[in-house]
């Protein structure tokens, strides 16, 4: 287990390694000079040049990528050319809005698709499982911000029950920022909850014709003590598999989810920074994006290989 | 499950017949701005009605399937012509620089959240539908390359790529001749899956403004348009959202139909 994790571990420190090589390069290539843009087409040479030294865009690129790289292991993100303030603080502010929705669209996903999925392999070929599914199978073909804009349409315009938009702070307490939150991760929540809702439900109904739950109910468990405690319980390898990648797709829909409704989060962020050509902080949130995505790509395996033994041999 | 299959492709073909109909009619013209009939709801003269330019919604929403049906296609396109040979690539030289490269490189595409990697082309080019066609492109080569190589490698160990092998055939032809034909059926497939998603990812991009621009219309945009008047003219809002909705339906329907229809073994697992 300890070989494995440390093999991944060395794995994972290089895909950082190659993503940081290629975000930068990717942004080296941008036109036009971020000095030049926050200054002005007014602006004299020599506050030009001063503004580059400052911005350390004087140095050469290899310079600058250690430079950046050496930054990150120390926590420092660097300056936002625009903002003029740390990139670690403006990614740690709006994180605080980002993971909280994040996490709740996550547990609502959850907290949806396993009674979903459970209840349609149980009563498999019934009218609920004919209802599930198909509800399931417009839940995958749904944009989110369509369904979100639809939702803030009847709860917010007619119904009055939600703010259409933006987010109190936390500081106002927590009922109010979760109500904020909450029309955003059920918009988000819900193609999740149907893709997991349909892996549950296969998973299990693989699992219900396996020997051994015949063996179960040849010892006298019913069917629904079958599925409790033998076929639930292997139903959830795969089943935990996709809620681990699903974080990765929660954080992309993060992203488009917070424009719909005005949320400062991390999304918005990045599409300030672009507009604002700020790359120092489009390269940090982006580097940062993709660390938590490898990280909990990684976590998911680990657990995986410690609840599957056979795991921990491939590759 | 042919009915599935049925409806997926009735779905699909519509959108994609109101594409081609519409290069060469449309209701009415959405070049120019009519204020007189702006917002008009659903009625006669307009069926699904006008937005805030007066221009008819029913005919700019078949204009934007060209744009959503393009852009997919495309992204697809570049996931299949350049992810398979990839991937079949690394099957033929299991093992080798060659397949760790590919399939390591293909990690680490997929440790971008798909969108990232699309903010990131935006940031560096600036947004137009060709940089989506990129941006979805690229994520879909991993998909195919893996495909490829997972379906690749179990038939390399079949009697008749052996009996080729015997006959002199290099992992070249072996894998153009013998290979690929029989991992057709499962790229069809994929590539349906996998051409709903890149309709969803267009939709997702010019609805945050990364997509098509203007004035070129996109199912997106529309809706980016739609919701600062979505108290007054919900209908700007209903409509495009309803055809992304059915298009990318119509075309998982006709997914899984064609999965059970292509490979019978599958139909169990179905999920």
């Amino acid at each position: 287990m300890l070989r494995y994790a440390l093999r991944r571990l060395i794995s994972l420190g290089v895909t950082l390694l190659v993503a940081s090589l290629v975000i930068f390069l990717a942004l080296e290539v941008v036109p036009g000079d971020p000095a030049a843009y926050m200054l002005g087409v007014n602006a004299r040479p020599d506050t030009l040049a001063a503004l580059r030294a400052e911005l350390g865009l004087d140095q050469t690129p290899p310079a600058r990528y250690a430079a950046w790289v050496a930054g990150m292991l120390t926590g420092d993100l660097g300056l936002s050319y625009t903002y003029r303030t740390p990139v670690v603080d403006m990614i740690v502010e709006r994180l605080q809005v980002s993971l909280p929705l994040a996490v709740y669209a996550l547990a609502l996903s959850t907290l949806i698709a396993f009674p979903a999925g459970i209840w349609a392999a149980a009563r498999r070929g019934s009218v609920v499982d004919v209802v599930v599914m198909g509800v399931t199978q417009l839940g995958v073909a749904i944009p989110n911000f369509w369904f979100a804009m639809l939702m803030v349409l009847v709860f917010s315009i007619n119904l009055r029950w939600f703010s259409a938009g933006g987010f109190p702070g936390w500081e106002a307490g927590v009922g109010p920022g979760l109500k904020a939150l909450t029309l955003p991760a059920v918009a988000l929540a819900l193609p999740q909850a149907s893709i997991l809702a349909r892996i549950m439900r296969s998973a299990l109904i693989e699992t219900l014709s396996e020997d051994y739950i015949r063996t179960a109910r040849a010892k006298g468990l019913s069917r629904g003590q079958a599925l409790w405690r033998h076929a639930l319980r292997n139903a959830m390898i795969p089943v935990l598999t996709i809620i681990g990648l699903q974080f990765s797709f929660l954080l992309a829909g993060v992203i488009i989810i917070e424009n719909v409704f005005f949320l400062p989060g991390l999304g918005r962020l990045v599409f300030q920074a672009i507009a604002a050509r700020d790359l120092i902080a489009v390269e940090s949130v982006v580097m940062f994006l993709v660390f938590a995505v490898v990280v909990v790509n990684f976590a998911v395996d680990l657990a995986y290989a410690w609840v599957d033994p056979r795991l921990r041999g491939r590759r | 499950m042919k009915a599935g299959l049925i409806l997926g492709a009735g779905l699909a073909g519509v959108f994609v017949a109101a594409a081609l109909v519409s290069f060469a009619w449309v209701p009415h013209d959405i070049g120019g701005v009519d204020i007189a009939a702006r917002l008009r709801p659903p009625g006669a003269g307009h069926l699904l009605g006008t937005d805030h330019f007066g221009r008819d919604i029913l005919s700019m929403i078949m204009v934007g399937a060209r744009t959503s049906i393009a852009v997919a296609l495309v992204a697809v396109g570049i996931g299949i012509g350049v992810g398979v040979p990839l991937g079949l690539w690394a099957a033929a030289r299991r093992g080798s620089w060659a397949d760790e490269v590919i399939s390591r490189a293909g990690d680490l595409i997929f440790a971008f959240p798909s969108l990232l990697i699309a903010v990131m082309i935006t940031a560096v080019f600036g947004p137009s539908a060709v940089n989506a066609i990129i941006a979805i492109g690229i994520f879909n080569i991993p998909v195919f390359a893996r495909l490829a190589r997972g379906a690749a490698m179990s038939l390399w160990t079949r009697d008749y790529v052996l009996a080729a092998r015997v006959a002199g055939k290099g992992g070249f032809r072996i894998s153009a001749e013998h290979i690929l034909p029989n991992i057709a059926n499962l790229l069809i497939v994929q590539g349906t899956i996998q051409f709903s998603l890149g309709i969803l990812a267009e939709a997702g991009l010019s609805y945050v403004g990364l997509g098509a621009q203007p004035p070129v219309p996109s199912w997106g945009r529309m809706l980016a348009d739609s919701q600062t008047m979505i108290a007054i003219a919900p209908h700007m809002a209903l409509f495009p959202g309803l055809a992304i909705l059915l298009t990318v339906l119509g075309l998982n329907l006709l997914g899984d139909g064609l999965r059970d229809l292509l490979d019978p073994r599958l139909r169990r697992r179905r999920t």
